[in-house]
């Protein structure tokens, strides 16, 4: 059974759920309580689970990424929220330096479970210390995992995955998809974490693509197979560790790829991804250059028009991929 | 430890000011501690030894002359409550029972080490006596600490974490939002600050402008106490008195232990920032041998007990050598275990 939910709500079922089946997960972070989280996505939790499962905490990111990782590394799966994903950057050494290495440099004897949500991305004309994409800062960092959900239903089902995950994750939401729409399953329905899945089908050209791209490349690929392209849009989900079997396998079909993220192109994802793409048995079936479009390289603008520009949208989609099928470039 | 206490109704403790003086602690407890302080020592003596030697990779951080405050802080601990320790950890581990023989083998790198050879000096780990970590980042325990407590208050275990970090971790800005957190949802966390004088080369003196550390748990509103670090009964002491407010969900403590390292900061140092006579200072304030005197003054330990306990010390030592020794090293194939669970 499914019914329509948004994006939001949906991740709001997912901590319910995963709360009412397990006592030492905890939900905290700024203004996830009586405000509801600033985005409204943890709204009415408080209510339900009162204010030791759901803490309102100080503005501290340093100690709240402590407090994750050393509450999960004691036997606790916690959820923290960091409001927006720029604030990451407050937190960087609990993460980066403790929750990432700990397991390994204490030889294996602790496990480190828990997930850190946090809305990203521009769109919203929050200009440039509020719209920031950094989610493959982390995909350089060994011992994290990364998440990225496109849908609703995958928010649901991979923020489940991610709460029993063994692991370390950042799972990172998009601003402009919680109030997006979809069917998402009811129950429990965890998504396991790597497992890359392909949205459309097409046999011209494969677009790689995360988070809101993924909405735009579908979009773009309506406009196109009115055209007469078929696009393949393929969506990794979780971006590390990342399954990247059926990438390949997609390229090897189409002969062509665009890669499409809205973080800034020069040291994002999109050049692991062709990097990968390039070194496997795809190489020989690639018809045309692997192509990238990315955030362009600059601080998100306030201004709306530039703000628009500096992420690709649905038309530059459907222009790269059309040069690339028909042009070859 | 709290098993090795008295408690208020047993004889010895009806003593009078005798076992007073000694904080309610029993002979054989204060043997203990006293054995646990030596230990420390001589590890680190030895392992300077193995590192002038070339037979230890990478740096370490020696903590001789800090014993009294390592040994004194966890001695007011159950073997279930929780450390989380610094880089200049090694004291930590002992004190709160690691084995020297696992510490030596990741010291030497071995497969056997508590760490598998994977972590070295400063990530010295023992998680089943509640050790979760020295940390080789200056204040990275102390947002850790708070964690661990929120974890002991929602899971509702009779436990605390005790933190240590030094007067350089002080200056960090974790340190205050920890102190900050752990105030307001009153968590079971004893912040123990040995301040040993110096951030490598940066004075106390130039690096604060408080006389006492412990005068920052104010700002959280908080209890905060210096203490003679050298001391271990006053250690000890503060400490109890710390455990059992956290216990009694009271929230947290600030400690200031003031120490001295004896050695420099690490292998590097050419202690240029302080002078000779400063540390002969320091070193009559031996904490080791203020405890032993103590003992002997009030009859529960002579010179001939206090020699047996150096030499039951020495041949533990050398027997960790010898296992650390003869321990493998990590299979080159399992390079990549640990990273993921």
């Amino acid at each position: 059974m499914s019914r329509e939910l948004t994006y939001a709500q949906a991740i709001r079922e997912a901590i319910a759920l995963a709360m009412e089946r397990d006592d030492r997960v905890f939900l905290f972070g700024e203004d996830v309580g009586i405000y509801g989280g600033a985005f409204g996505v943890t709204d009415g939790l408080l209510d339900r689970f009162g204010p030791e499962r759901v803490r309102d905490t100080p503005i501290s990111e340093a100690v709240l990424a402590g407090v994750a990782t050393g509450a999960a590394m004691t036997g606790m799966r916690p959820i923290l929220e960091i409001q927006f994903m720029d604030f990451i950057t407050l937190s960087m050494e609990q993460l980066v330096l403790q929750a990432a290495k700990l397991r390994f440099m204490l030889g294996g004897k602790v496990n480190i479970p828990f997930v850190l949500r946090t809305p990203a991305g521009a769109g919203t004309g929050a200009a440039a210390q509020h719209s920031e994409s950094l989610e493959n800062w982390f995909v350089h960092v060994p011992g994290i995992k990364v998440v990225m959900p496109s849908t609703p239903a995958d928010a649901k089902g991979l923020l489940l995955g991610a709460i029993e995950d063994p692991n370390p994750v950042i799972f990172v939401e998009h601003k402009l998809l919680y109030r997006h729409k979809g069917p998402v399953p009811e129950g429990y329905t965890p998504i396991p974490l790597s497992q890359t899945q392909v949205k459309r089908e097409g046999a011209d050209l494969t677009i790689v693509a995360t988070s809101l791209m993924v909405l735009r490349a579908l979009e773009a690929a309506e406009t196109l197979a009115q055209e007469g392209i078929q696009v393949e849009v393929v969506d990794p989900r979780t971006l590390k560790p990342l399954d990247e079997q059926p990438i390949i396998d997609s390229v090897k079909k189409t002969g062509r790829v665009l890669i499409v993220h809205e973080a800034c192109k020069t040291g994002g994802y999109g050049g692991e991804l062709a990097a990968i793409i390039a070194g496997s048995e795809a190489f020989d079936y690639l018809d045309a250059p692997i192509r990238r479009l990315a955030g362009l390289d600059m601080p998100v603008p306030y201004n709306r028009e530039l703000e628009r520009r500096m992420v690709p949208q649905v038309e530059d989609i459907v222009d790269a991929a059309r040069k690339l099928v028909r042009e070859g470039i | 430890m709290d098993d090795r206490t008295e408690t208020t109704s047993s004889p010895e403790r009806s003593q009078g000011p005798s076992s007073e003086e000694f904080a309610g602690l029993s002979p054989d407890s204060l043997r203990e501690a006293l054995r646990r302080m030596l230990l420390i020592r001589a590890f680190e003596e030895q392992a300077e030894q193995l590192y002038f030697q070339g037979l230890i990779h990478g740096t370490m951080h020696l903590s001789i002359g800090q014993e009294g405050s390592a040994v004194g802080s966890i001695w007011a601990l159950r073997p279930e409550d929780y450390i989380l320790s610094t880089h200049r950890g090694h004291g930590h581990s002992i004190a709160k029972g690691a084995k020297p023989a696992l510490m030596m083998a990741e010291f030497l790198a071995k497969e056997t080490g508590y760490c598998r050879g994977r972590g070295g000096s400063m990530h010295i780990a023992d998680v089943e006596t509640g050790n979760l970590g020295a940390n080789g980042i200056v204040g990275g325990g102390i947002p850790l600490a708070a964690g661990v407590g929120v974890s002991i208050q929602m899971q509702k275990l009779d436990r605390v974490v005790m933190v240590f970090f030094g007067d350089g971790a002080a200056n960090e800005g974790a340190f205050h939002e920890s102190l900050n957190l752990a105030s307001i949802w009153d968590l079971p966390v004893i912040y123990l600050c040995e301040n040993n004088q110096y951030a490598m080369s940066m004075s106390v003196r130039r690096s604060m402008n408080i006389q006492d550390i412990s005068q920052r748990a104010c700002a959280y509103g908080i209890p905060g106490v210096s203490v003679d670090g050298n001391d271990f009964l006053a250690v000890y002491r503060a400490a109890k008195e710390a455990v059992d407010r956290a216990r009694r969900g009271e929230g947290p403590t600030l400690i200031e232990a003031k120490t001295y390292r004896w050695k420099g900061h690490s292998r590097s140092d050419k202690q240029r920032y302080r002078t000779k006579e400063e540390v002969q200072e320091w070193q009559a304030r031996d904490p080791i041998r203020r405890l032993a005197e103590r003992m002997m003054a009030q009859g529960w330990l002579d010179q001939a007990s206090f020699q047996a306990l150096q030499e039951d010390v020495a041949r533990e030592i050398q027997e960790a050598v010898a296992f650390a020794m003869e321990s493998p090293e990590p299979d080159p194939a399992t390079i990549l275990e640990g990273v993921y669970a």
